[in-house]
């Protein structure tokens, strides 16, 4: 179990797979990630391509854990803007209009077992009416 | 195959007007001088797309004509008490022109994503002003340019050819003339192209730039290090700042994001602002889809106000933070959306984007979205910029003219005749 | 649609009208000799009826009034306009949206305005914001003196050449004059610097502020605009710069064979005597001297109105002074190639000394020059006041005792430097007529607005006040009243305005000039420019240019050039 500071954004495979089709598999395969510091992944004992799953005070997701080409960045954790990434997203403002979508305080935890869901089966879970 | 020339790419704010498209029967066949964002958009128009409208029945979608869905819409936001008409930055102006429209005469609340986006940035420039600067004066003038928050290799992948450190000036001409300065929590892409790269510890922006303003006017830093930046570091920063002759600095979201908000982006101003005493110094910020600009000019003009007008008393009304969608929704206050160009459900945070899922929404977008999965009704629209014209502004407020390309899908018509059939109905012509 | 104006005095100075009783009869959008059948009747006995107001200089859409908008919310909260079943809601004061800004106009009876600047490059941001601006016609003055290519063409002396290039930009752009703002001052604004006098070099150009105004005089001639350049001096806004006015004035009197060939905008700004802030004084005095002499010059009067104000212009080095100064929120915008822009919210007060003596300057030269066809009613809007605040301009023009009520509350200090106080004439309804709306017509080269002849367009405005009867003199608060609500506007034959109160929402037309250059020339000159174009710029040369259908009603007037 690691604690990290969690960014969402922009990368070039969000932007170039959102073109393609947010259900088509390679935007699943994109997206579902979060990319770790080498030394983050040593901490946690796992391999680039193993799923993590990630806990914050608002929700929590199962992804597959990437070794960042950004790095260094120990300590911080980065997932593409998406459905995944907002399901640890909490909707206060603070009266700016703003949630807060970087900065967050996350706890990662080993998931081997653990399923990334797709977006149909996200959207059926969490959403009442599909 | 058939070329056009000078095509203004539809992806993001760099608004890039030299693109070479190749047609082969009604369709796009190649790309040229686009990076792969604007590739990866004009070659893939026509997947995913969403071919007939369709409205919600007991929980399943049926096909319907052009006007039943029409039809739905106007049921659903004539009664609506305070529904909310949201996204834009992907389409043209002339439809925000209507959606505007639209919502002054139902009485309900426009926004665009700039609210989950630079909203913040426009609160700054609201308190304290911003020294700016279109593009092309980065690129004749510049030879300091710092990328805060911003990682344009991946979200604007041309900007520094086009506009910035590897573009080529009337006064400053070579890569070489230039100092690149990239301030980030991460090493990234951008930042490893830079000449100086600043690590940030996250979260501490308005510190860091704080201290760089105090170090410009003169000041002496009594800590050794402010957000995890040696104070050496920092006055070299500052002294570097005064001495150029013409600097840029470019931000991005990682301004507006972490918490601070509009103030990070007031302390980057002020920096800049006072930078003016010394030098010449503008500020740009890095707007991401390729017609937010184009959105808050429109709504600008028409209300007086960029984004999260309310018209529920009869005249514009903007308060961000209580009339921002993020606001309504999280207060669960709205009972009908209408979505243009957008996929909320996806980027707002879950909590907000379930509430907004329990309300009727009425969407319209050329391709499938998680949003458009959980409409009550959808209707299928054009790609601007592909499939027909528009007006978009570049993410420094310069006005282009977006070409139609290729015809859309058959029965497919733009964003901009949609919202016209509605507020005819809505007017009961 | 017919209509007769009946029984109302007429004042149309372009036909020498003064003031005589007539009817005015109106068909198809025109101003007929007579109707017959079915008219409607517009008794305006006892009332006067006079051209449409022309504005000739206010800012009120573009790239710079859209971002004062966006910089001023705390503006807008102040005066909000509900929507109803005519007019679209907005917001008022300092910077009115688009529509509202519409609709004030035409409650006062204007129905033509001249958006006093637009930089080329953002012109496309002009004409959509236009578009959305209903019930007056309109057209935009383009920024000229600091463009890269117009610069490098007058510093060869390739007057020719610049010429067609300007010619190609007013046509791309849907322009309809050349406008000068700081010349050389704005473009050494690009490194943080500026001018101060007309003879300074501006590198890397080899050209001065002189003879880019020269140039683009003689340019002006070439291209045969119906409006004259437009200039917005060097030095504005700082204490001495009467002299920089006087001599750009003068730096052009060699040009003129008898016509004017000059108009100088906002000249309160520019009629500044002292070294400095607390020895302010006018220079209206000498200003007024060299007008009434030098008959080839215009001027409008950027007059003073104390409240709100917004300053906006591409003015970019005075407008961060102004910031200095005043520390309030400021936003710079440099646009590449061109120009600039600058914006900074300013508050007028009676008991400040500066703004005091602003405040007299342009009344003493409104009354100091004697012939009405050569100075205009303007405030710069929103710079120095507030086109609302015109019904309140006229009542000063009008009336020595509206002036002496506010002399009676200004600053001391200011009140004992002035020669205001002295000055008793005041302007007759004629002389209003002029100055709001004849002159301005004439200046622009409007020939179908702001008279009352046959063939001109039927753009009316009759407003409720007796000339007969009333002493502007006294009454002059009867004159404000008056003159703030029109009792009818009718636009283009149609009655749009009924006291006050818009009743029908219309859409004008964008006027540009569409310049007939020699066609060798023209593709010479474009052919030679596009490279350089596309490395100056960030955009194609395709891509720059505005296709007519962009207007929402285009109204090109056809110009033989002199080429």
């Amino acid at each position: 179990m690691i604690k990290v500071i969690l960014i969402t954004g922009r990368n070039l495979e969000q932007g170039t797979s959102k073109s393609i089709g947010k259900f088509s598999k390679e935007y699943m395969e994109k997206l579902a990630i979060c990319e770790l510091d080498p030394e983050d992944l040593k901490s946690l004992g796992i391999e680039s391509g193993q799923n993590i799953k990630i806990k914050t005070n608002y929700g929590e997701v199962i992804v597959k854990a990437i070794e960042s080409k950004q790095a260094p960045h120990k300590g911080i954790a980065f997932i593409p803007y998406s459905i995944w990434a907002n399901l640890l997203l909490g909707s206060s403002t603070n009266s700016s209009g703003m949630p807060t979508f970087k900065g967050i305080e996350a706890i990662i935890d080993v998931a081997k077992e653990g399923k990334i869901l797709d977006l149909n089966e996200l959207l059926k879970e969490k959403f009442e009416m599909i | 195959m058939k070329t056009i020339n000078n095509v203004v790419c539809s992806f993001c704010g760099c608004l890039c007007d030299d693109i070479e498209v190749g047609i082969e029967n009604n369709k796009i066949v190649k790309v040229k001088n686009a990076c792969s964002l604007g590739i990866s958009k004009f070659l893939n128009y026509d997947k995913h797309r969403i071919l007939k409208p369709r409205i919600r029945k007991s929980n399943e979608f049926i096909n319907v004509s052009l006007e039943e869905a029409i039809d739905e819409c106007v049921e659903i936001l004539s009664n609506a008490s305070y529904p909310i008409i949201y996204g834009w930055s992907n389409t043209s102006n002339e439809a925000l022109r209507i959606g505007v429209e639209i919502a002054e005469l139902i009485g309900g609340v426009i926004d665009n994503t700039t609210s989950v986006c630079h909203g913040p940035t426009i609160i700054g420039v609201q308190d304290i002003g911003e020294s700016t600067s279109t593009l092309g004066q980065v690129k004749n003038r510049a030879d300091l340019i710092i990328y805060w928050g911003s990682n344009p290799l991946h979200a604007h992948p041309r900007h520094l050819s086009r506009y910035t450190a590897l573009s080529k000036g009337r006064f400053v001409k070579t890569r070489k003339e230039r100092k690149v300065i990239v301030v980030d929590v991460r090493k990234t892409a951008t930042a490893n192209i830079a000449d100086i790269f600043i690590q940030i510890k996250p979260n501490s922006d308005y510190e860091l730039l704080s201290a760089l303003r105090y170090a410009v006017n003169n000041g002496e830093i009594e800590q050794d290090e402010v957000a995890g930046v040696p104070v050496e570091k920092i006055e070299e920063l500052a002294e570097m700042m005064i001495s150029c002759k013409f600097g840029a600095l470019m931000f991005g979201l990682g301004l507006t994001m972490s918490p601070g908000k509009h103030r990070n982006i007031e302390a980057a101003i002020a920096l800049v602002t006072d930078l003016n005493k010394y030098t010449k110094f503008v500020i740009l910020p890095m707007r991401g889809h390729y017609n937010v600009t184009g959105a808050n000019n429109v709504t600008c003009w028409i209300t007086g106000y960029p984004f999260a007008v309310d018209f529920s008393k009869g005249y514009p009304y903007y308060n961000p933070g209580e009339t921002t969608i993020a606001d309504i929704i999280a207060r669960g206050e709205c009972d009908a959306a209408l979505i243009v160009a957008s996929d909320p459900i996806s980027h707002l945070p879950i909590e907000s984007a379930k509430k907004l899922s329990k309300i009727p929404i009425i969407t319209i977008d050329p391709h499938e979205t998680p949003t458009t999965k959980v409409s009550k009704v959808v209707i299928p629209s054009s790609y601007v910029g592909i499939e027909c014209e528009g007006t978009a502004y570049r993410m420094d407020g310069v006005p282009l003219r977006l070409k139609k390309i290729v015809d859309p899908p058959d029965g497919i018509v733009s964003d901009e005749e949609i919202l016209k059939m509605i507020l005819s109905k809505l007017r009961g012509d | 649609m017919k209509i007769l104006i009946k029984n109302g005095y007429v004042y149309d100075p372009l036909n020498k009208i003064d003031g005589e009783i007539m009817d005015i009869a109106i068909e198809n959008g025109k101003i007929v000799e007579s109707v017959s059948g079915e008219v409607i009747e517009i008794d305006a006995k006892n009332m006067i009826v006079m051209p449409g107001g022309v504005d000739l200089h206010s800012h009120i859409a573009g790239s710079k009034v859209n971002a004062g908008r966006l910089l001023r919310p705390e503006d807008h909260y102040k005066d909000v306009e509900k929507k109803t079943n005519v007019k679209r809601s907005g917001v008022g004061h300092t910077i009115p949206s688009t529509f509202t800004t519409g609709y004030r106009y035409s409650e006062m009876g204007y129905t033509t305005v001249m958006e006093a600047a637009t930089p080329p490059l953002k012109t496309r941001h002009t004409h959509e914001e236009l578009n959305d601006m209903p019930m007056i016609d309109k057209a935009c003055l383009s920024v000229l003196d600091n463009n890269w290519i117009v610069l490098d063409y007058l510093s060869k002396n390739e007057l020719e050449k610049c010429a067609a290039f300007i010619g190609w930009i007013l046509n791309a752009i849907k322009g309809y004059g050349i406008k000068i703002v700081n010349p050389g001052g704005v473009e050494l604004w690009g490194w943080g610097k500026n001018v101060k006098t007309i003879d300074d070099q501006v590198p890397p150009f080899n050209i001065t502020p002189r003879e880019i105004i020269r140039g683009l005089c003689k340019v002006n001639k070439m291209l045969n605009l119906p409006h004259t350049i437009h200039l917005h001096t060097n030095n504005l806004g700082t204490p001495g710069n009467y002299r920089t006015l006087i001599e750009s004035m003068k730096c052009v009197s060699d040009l003129s064979d008898g016509s004017i060939i000059l108009h100088v905008t906002h000249v309160q700004f520019c009629g500044y005597k002292g070294y400095s802030w607390i020895t302010l004084s006018s220079g209206a005095d000498e200003i007024a001297k060299f007008v009434n002499e030098n008959k080839y010059v215009t001027l409008d009067l950027g007059q003073i109105v104390f409240g709100d104000a917004t300053t906006m212009t591409a003015d970019g080095p005075f407008q961060y002074i102004l910031y200095s100064l005043s520390k309030n929120k400021w936003i710079n915008a440099d646009v590449e190639a061109e120009t600039s822009a600058g914006i900074v919210p300013y508050r007028f007060k009676k008991k400040n000394y500066v703004n005091a003596i602003q405040w007299s300057i342009g009344l003493e030269l409104a009354l100091l020059i004697k012939d009405p066809w050569r100075v205009f009613l303007t405030t710069d809007h929103p710079n120095a006041g507030l086109f609302t605040s015109y019904p309140k301009l006229i009542a000063w023009l009008m009336s020595n005792k509206a002036r002496e009520k506010i002399l009676k509350k200004v600053n001391k200090r200011a009140k004992s430097k002035m020669i205001l106080p002295s000055l008793e004439r005041e302007y007759s309804f004629y002389e209003i007529a002029i100055v709001t709306r004849a002159g301005t017509a004439k200046a622009l080269g409007l020939k179908n607005k702001g008279h009352l002849g046959i063939g001109a367009d039927a753009d009316i405005a009759i407003y409720d006040i007796n000339p007969k009867e009333i002493d502007p003199s006294k009454e002059y608060k009867k004159v404000r009243k008056a003159f703030r609500k029109a009792a009818y506007t009718i636009k283009d034959g149609k009655i749009v305005c009924k006291n006050g109160e818009i009743v029908e929402n219309i859409f004008g037309r964008t006027y540009w000039v569409n310049v007939d250059i020699p066609k060798d020339l023209l593709i010479s000159t474009i052919s030679e420019v596009k490279e350089k174009f596309e490395e100056y710029y960030t955009v194609k040369m395709e891509n720059y240019a505005i296709h007519e259908n962009e207007l929402l009603k285009s109204a090109p007037l056809k110009i033989n050039s002199n080429l």
